[in-house]
This record gives C-alpha cells, sequence and structure tokens, in this order.
C-alpha cells in the first residue's frame, strides 16, 4: 500500500429515513495516522454518519473507499445502499474497528474470550496465537488482571477499555469511535480518554464521535463540525475552535466549553 | 395405607418410570432439535419464513396433547395411504406415536420459548458481531444462538418439567409408562390411592432430580450475570 493512498475516503454520504434527510452530502479524507474528531449537537447526524462507514447504517447515496479499495454498494428494494459483496463487506468490517457508545460486549464471554472471538472466528488465527496476543492488548489498556471477569462484573470504563481492545484484535485499518464515553459516569471518562489518547499517539487512524471537547481540541488532528447533516466547519483543531468560520460552530463552542 | 402392596409394586412401577423417562427424554432432545431452526425462522425478517411455522406451532400450541396422540395413533390408521406406506411400521406402534407427538408438542413450545429470547438479545450485541465482520453463519453460531440458549433457560426447564407431567398421556394410547402401569396395577389390586401415592412421590423424585440437574446447568452456564 503506498503511503498517500488514504485509509479512508467517503464521498457524498446522505442518509434518508423516510422524508426525513439525516445526512446531505458528508465527504472526507482520513490519512493514515489522523485522528479526527466529529462533533455537532444531536440530531446532527454524527453518528448516523460514523454508521454508515462499515454499513451498520445503510447510506441512501455516496461513495466509500478503505484503504484504497471501494465498497461494492447495490441499491436495495427500500431505495438504500447496501453490501453488494458479502464477502468484501465482512472483510472490509474486519478491517475497520468499531467502538460502540454502549460497549456491546458479548455478555456470555468473559474478558479474553471477549478479544479472541474475532481474531479466531473471523480471522481463522489459532486461539495460542490470539491469546498472546490479547494479553497484550489487556495489558495495554490496564486490565489483564480482569481477564476472567465478565462484563456484568465490571464498571462502564472498563468495560469500554475492553472494548477498545477487542477492536484493537482485529489490528484494524482504522478505528471509528461512536460516543465512546457519552455512556458512562463522569468520573470514568478520563480512563477511556487516555487509552484513546494513547493510540492517537501511536499513530493509529482514527475517527471519533464525541462531546468531549478537550479531546477533539488537544488529541485530534482534524474536527469535523457537522450540523443538520452537513459539514458546516473542518480543519485543524487550533483553527476549528479559536477561528472559526461559521457563525453556528461559535455558538456550538460557546455553549459546548 | 397398604405399604406391603406398596414395595411389591415398586419394581413394575420403576419399570414404568424407566419408559417415561425414556419417553420426555428423547422427546425433549428431538424437539429441542426441531425447536431452533423454527425459532429461527420465526424471528426471521422474511414474512414467509416468519409465519410459515406457525402452522405447526399455532396446532400443536392451539390443541390438547390428548387430541394430538388420538389423531396420531387412532386418526392416521383410518387413512389407507398411511397404512399402505412406508411409515406404517413406525406409526402403528404406540411407543413411535408417543414419541413423535411429544417430539413435535414440546417442539413447538420450546420454539416459541427460544424465539423469544432470540428477541430478546440486545441488539449491540448482535451489531457488535457484524462489525468485527461476521459472516451471518458464525453470528449465530457463536453470539445468537448461545446468548438465547442461556436466556431461555429457566423457561425451558419449565417446559421439561410440564413435559415429564404431560407423558403421563401416554397411557392412553397403550404405552405402560409410570401412569400406564399405576393403572394396570390398581386394576388387579384395587389399592389406587396406594398406588397413586407412590406414582405422584416418583414423579415428585424425578421432578426433583431434574431440578438439581437443571440448577447446576444454570449455575454453570449463567455464570456470567451478576451475582
Amino acid at each position: 500500500m503506498s503511503k498517500d493512498t488514504p485509509a479512508l475516503e467517503v464521498t457524498d454520504i446522505h442518509k434518508q429515513f423516510g422524508t426525513l434527510e439525516v445526512l446531505k452530502g458528508i465527504s472526507l479524507t482520513a490519512h493514515y495516522g489522523d485522528v479526527i474528531s466529529i462533533i455537532g449537537s444531536s440530531g446532527s447526524g454524527k453518528s448516523t454518519f460514523l454508521r454508515c462507514l462499515n454499513l451498520l447504517e445503510r447510506p441512501t447515496q455516496g461513495s466509500i473507499r478503505v484503504a484504497g479499495e471501494d465498497m461494492k454498494l447495490k441499491r436495495e428494494k427500500d431505495g438504500q445502499l447496501g453490501a453488494a459483496d458479502k464477502k468484501q463487506i465482512t472483510r472490509l468490517r474486519a478491517e475497520i474497528g468499531f467502538v460502540f457508545q454502549n460497549f456491546n460486549l458479548w455478555a456470555h464471554m468473559d474478558l479474553m474470550e471477549n478479544i479472541i472471538e474475532g481474531p479466531t472466528q473471523v480471522k481463522g488465527i489459532s486461539k495460542k496465537e490470539a491469546t498472546e496476543k490479547a494479553a497484550e492488548l489487556l495489558n495495554k489498556v490496564g486490565l489483564y488482571e480482569r481477564k476472567g471477569h465478565y462484563p456484568s462484573q465490571l464498571s462502564g470504563g472498563q468495560q469500554q477499555r475492553a472494548a477498545i481492545a477487542r477492536a484493537l484484535a482485529m489490528e484494524p485499518e482504522l478505528l471509528l469511535f461512536d460516543e465512546p464515553t457519552s455512556a458512562l459516569d463522569p468520573e470514568l471518562v478520563g480512563e477511556v480518554l487516555k487509552v484513546m489518547q494513547m493510540l492517537a499517539e501511536e499513530g493509529r487512524t482514527m475517527l471519533v464521535v464525541t462531546h468531549e471537547m478537550g479531546f477533539a481540541r488537544e488529541v485530534s488532528s482534524h474536527v469535523m463540525y457537522l450540523h443538520q447533516g452537513q459539514v458546516e466547519e473542518f480543519g485543524r483543531p487550533k483553527d476549528v475552535f479559536e477561528n472559526p468560520k461559521s457563525e453556528r460552530m461559535k455558538q456550538f463552542i460557546s455553549t459546548e466549553l | 395405607m397398604n405399604w406391603e402392596e406398596i414395595f411389591i409394586a415398586l419394581p413394575k412401577l420403576l419399570d414404568g418410570a424407566l419408559l417415561t423417562v425414556e419417553l420426555v427424554l428423547i422427546s425433549c432432545i428431538v424437539g429441542f432439535v426441531i425447536a431452533t431452526p423454527v425459532a429461527l425462522m420465526r424471528s426471521s425478517q422474511n414474512w414467509w419464513l416468519r409465519n410459515i411455522p406457525l402452522i405447526y406451532t399455532y396446532f400443536f400450541r392451539g390443541t390438547p396433547l390428548l387430541v394430538q396422540l388420538f389423531l396420531f395413533y387412532y386418526g392416521l390408521g383410518q387413512f389407507e395411504a398411511v397404512r399402505e406406506s412406508f411409515l406404517w411400521p413406525v406409526l402403528r406402534e404406540a411407543y413411535w406415536c408417543a414419541l413423535i407427538v411429544f417430539a413435535l408438542n414440546t417442539g413447538a413450545y420450546t420454539a416459541e420459548i427460544f424465539r423469544g429470547a432470540i428477541q430478546a438479545i440486545p441488539h449491540g450485541e448482535i451489531e457488535a458481531g457484524v462489525a468485527i465482520g461476521m459472516k451471518k453463519a458464525t453470528l449465530y453460531r457463536r453470539v445468537v444462538l448461545p446468548r438465547a440458549i442461556r436466556m431461555a433457560l429457566p423457561s425451558y426447564g419449565n417446559e421439561i418439567i410440564l413435559m415429564l407431567k404431560s407423558s403421563a398421556l401416554a397411557y392412553t394410547i397403550t404405552l405402560f409408562d409410570l401412569t400406564g402401569v399405576t393403572r394396570t396395577i390398581i386394576a388387579r389390586n384395587y389399592l389406587a390411592i396406594e398406588m397413586y401415592f407412590t406414582a405422584g412421590v416418583i414423579y415428585l423424585l424425578l421432578t426433583f432430580i431434574f431440578i438439581q440437574v437443571w440448577m447446576r446447568l444454570e449455575k454453570h452456564l449463567l455464570r456470567f450475570q451478576k451475582v
């Protein structure tokens, strides 16, 4: 893969729920190592946009390119674009790590099992090798001692760190975070943000839908501000936060900070 | 209470209990095998897949087990085509009839229990499987079914206990299950109270053993839930 090939290229994504147009043509290019924070008030479409990228949500229009490979889409009966090639979409999904707001760890598996599930079942890696790698990852997110615990026995912050480790175990090309700290008690937000910051410093490519303005400002390389399904502002955090071009962004900052 | 007669009848009653256990065990295993695909169909997005098994579950949940037994054992033989088919050697045997009807009956109830469980799986856990790149088959094998069976465990145990009691109807089509043996002995010694009392105790004992086993299974499979 040439260094100039972007990790992700998204062009003109639209999403319509019935007559309501939630996304009105969003394009975005993420180069390797970019950390892009997607911010905006609730209802601006930021989560929907993120979920379109691995087809958890089917866009109505647009194209998606992951590491130089076009995601094959086809128009389905209800007018939305679905995967045209099942093999390709499962493979691409495996390359895109997704971290959910509600963690979504598999409740019937302990932490170790949660983390080796993808590598062993999707990538076909041996259990032994996957377990070794998972141990490293659990160490990294500070949960190695809890590897035998079940999700219900952990705090929200621990669950979210485990969910991040689960995504990392797939060795993804890029990581998508859908409001990873929004379901957490305030005192637990920090530990998750710390892990994310560490990943950013490692040079991982990340798209982060977030309400954490501190993270958007300090950690990300770019900030995308969405308003009513459109990109209202995009740029380096310094520029976006200190010299916002749009009135709405100014307002948004004043209410969020 | 005539304890001596109870003691004399005991070996025969236990023989009957053995047939009861055999009928319940086999029909529950077969019922489980039937229920799993039916439950998957019942929870499908596709209208046809979802509704076609309703014909089956409606019939078996909507009519008395006794009626089902009679229809199979006495009813099917009325048809020339059935009597001449290769299935007749099986269908004319009360034993096989009881097994088939019990399995289909418990299968129908179990399918609806499993369907409820499948639909109660937190959607996010399924999405997590999709997002990590699982194929549909992997998703069902690794997430949906293991999760659903665990959630269904308490009500499924209940269904098996109900089946154990329902199996008493086997005597109506000439089988010598626990109830069948009890009635035969009573016809000879007229000690209805003693014999039904003993049979009742044996049923109670079977249920007790089953509950112990099931509780262990639940404890093991549901250990992920908060204590």
